[in-house]
């Protein structure tokens, strides 16, 4: 244990590093993306339908393909693999957006509108706040996606863990596999649960 | 002369031909509490959404404080219309004062100004001013529906739709909010259109209480008019035999009934004046009224009999306690009174206090005769032997 952490211990901090900043840059996209989206979404429920069924279908595309499938378009290194992950990011997020925002209790709604607020003041003050759970179990499932995926990103040539992981299998070194394998769960828990602070932080009081 | 709310040949049709609302016409002066009362689906929520544009007309016009309503921007124009709706829709991650002043906010009071506001309104509905940081979920259904209504009043709202409000309360809680709406419409003089299904609640609260059926408005008037003519079979049966039968003797003053020549004396003639009378008129009593003919007091044959050896006038030996009734109060009222007491009569007064006629144990046989009989002018004579 100790050996390896001295053989690969920078090696290992600087990989980490690489996959957080990767996962974290393509979760930040797709929330950027997908929550408005899946906001308006709610105006448009026959295109939600239909967004939502493509977003699912990417969904289902294999990692490995999605991510080799960038290659060709961006080529190789970190852009393509964030660009992946960013397209795997979106689905839960979108989907919860959605959801979260169609079942906030049509009264609440209704009396919103019937004081007075618009369409846009009814959406911040009322329905994001009451979807927030919702929405951030969404970003909380796309966060932990994304930094397990972002393990295979390395096969495009986006470093993190992945590299390790893949060495260690190239070279039959158990020790680099498992090293690479516990930050990667370490991280996701980690995430998750920093997550999970801030929903508890972003829900308000009385409706958790 | 304009209305304060003027519907204009309103009718509302769904998708499907589904009239809602059927060409309704009406007015409603300033300071007026409307009811709109009706069997379910008959159109009472559609018209009413109507004047906050939450619903657009498909034909007809609106006209509210002389703007068609049709001009008017309805984000700014449901600033101005308090909105009260069954299942009272506080928002729940908002504090009861952030509730209490969304409007407000809207308005872009400054906090301080908002803060004020909250405390007043919550004061005038005698909830303690720790419940400001609470949220709607720590309130009981009551409670939360007081804050409803206050919410409704917090920008100065001069008109206030009210959609069923208390269909979901508790007797206890819905008469306690009943009184209040009540109390708060006549002391701040707001419009009130309310939505219920509850003819008893209609009239206790309306000034005028419009009938609705299948998205029409089959009648409309005060309650105790609807009460008296109920335009058709529908209306009878909503308002329901057992109230029209009671509502006989309710609508009734008892300025309506009283006789109106009592026989009075005033307090300076002798007690041989007095006596004298008497006889004349055959009554064992008189009532002492002054030369305003303000009612002063009462003499009877007792008085006179046990006094008239060391009394001379009429005052030396009237009863000053005397209980009278004014000829605006309903009979419903008095009634009671006058049977439980066992009074032969109760002398009736204007509000100067003068004396204007009494009512008698025999004129109240006529009242409880035809609130049993109803309008029929006469029972049935063989079926009474
Ligand atoms: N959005 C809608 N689309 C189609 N029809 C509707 C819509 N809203 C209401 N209606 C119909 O319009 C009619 C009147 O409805 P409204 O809600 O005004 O009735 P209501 O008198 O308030 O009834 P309730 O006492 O049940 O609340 C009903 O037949 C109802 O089905
Ligand atoms: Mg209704």
């Amino acid at each position: 244990m100790l050996t390896f952490l001295n053989q690969h211990g920078s090696d290992l901090l600087i990989k980490t590093w690489e996959q957080l900043y990767i996962s974290t840059i393509a979760l930040i996209l797709g929330i950027i993306v997908a929550v408005p989206l899946g906001i308006i979404l709610t105006r448009f429920s026959k295109t939600a339908k239909i967004v939502i069924a493509i977003a699912s279908m990417l969904q289902t595309v294999p990692s490995l393909a999605l991510l080799a499938l960038m290659i060709p378009l961006f080529g190789i290194g970190k852009i393509p693999a964030v660009i992946a992950l960013f397209i795997y990011s979106l689905l839960p997020i979108l989907r919860n957006t959605y959801i979260g925002m169609h079942d906030v209790d049509p009264i609440l709604k209704d009396s919103a509108k019937g004081m007075g607020m618009t369409a846009f003041q009814s959406i911040m003050q009322v329905e994001i706040p009451m979807a927030t759970p919702v929405i951030m179990a969404g970003i909380r499932l796309s966060a932990v996606y994304v930094i397990a995926w972002a393990t295979l990103a390395s096969y495009i040539g986006a470093g993190g863990l992945g590299d390790l992981i893949f060495n260690g299998l190239n070279l039959f070194k158990p020790d680099l596999i498992i090293g690479g394998t516990i930050p990667v769960t370490l991280l996701a828990l980690i995430v998750d649960f920093g997550l999970g602070r801030l929903e508890q932080q972003m829900t308000p009081a009385a409706i958790k | 002369m304009t209305h304060y709310l003027t519907f204009d040949h309103v009718s509302k049709l769904y998708r499907g031909g589904n009239k809602a609302v059927d060409d309704i016409s009406f007015t409603v002066d300033q300071g007026e509490f409307i009811c709109l009362i009706g069997t379910s689906g008959s159109g009472k929520t559609t018209t009413m959404r109507m004047i906050n544009r939450m619903i657009t007309p498909t034909q007809g016009s609106i006209t509210l404080a002389g703007e068609d309503l049709a001009n008017v921007d309805p984000v700014k124009l449901r600033r101005r219309i308090g909105y009260v709706i069954q299942n009272i829709g506080l928002m729940p991650h908002m504090t009861i004062q952030d509730n209490i002043t969304i409007v407000p906010k809207l308005l872009k009071w400054s906090p301080e100004k908002r803060h004020t506001k909250a405390l007043e309104l919550l004061k005038l509905v005698e909830m303690p001013a720790t419940f400001l940081d609470r949220y709607p979920s720590q309130l009981s259904g009551g409670q939360q529906q007081r804050i409803g209504v206050i919410r409704a009043l917090a920008a100065g709202q001069d008109i206030i739709l009210m959609d069923e409000p208390f269909g979901a309360l508790d007797p206890i809680t819905r008469e306690a909010l009943q009184d209040l709406v009540k109390q708060l419409q006549s002391e701040l003089g707001k419009t009130i259109i309310f939505v219920t299904h509850d003819m008893d609640e209609a009239l206790k609260l309306a000034s005028r209480i419009a009938i609705m059926d299948n998205g029409q408005i089959i009648q409309m008037g005060t309650p105790n008019e609807i009460l008296r003519n109920p335009a058709n079979q529908f209306v009878e049966d909503l308002i329901g035999h057992e109230r029209l039968i009671e509502a006989k003797p309710n609508v009734e003053t008892v300025g309506q009934i009283m006789l109106k020549s009592p026989v009075a004396i005033t307090p300076g003639k002798s007690l041989v004046d007095a006596i004298r009378l008497m006889r004349q008129r055959r009554v064992d009593t008189l009532l002492v009224v002054d030369e305003n003919r303000h009612l002063k007091g009462l003499v009877d044959i007792e008085n006179i009999d046990h006094h008239y050896k060391d009394a001379t006038s009429v005052s030396d030996i009237m009863t000053t306690q005397v209980s009278y009734v004014n000829e605006k109060d309903l009979v419903r009222d008095t009634i009671e009174r006058i049977l439980k007491r066992g009074w032969k009569y109760v002398p009736v007064v204007n509000d100067d206090h003068q004396l204007v006629g009494i009512v008698t144990r025999t004129a109240l046989v006529d009242v409880v005769y035809d609130a049993v009989w109803g309008d029929t002018d006469e029972p049935d004579t063989q079926s009474e032997q």
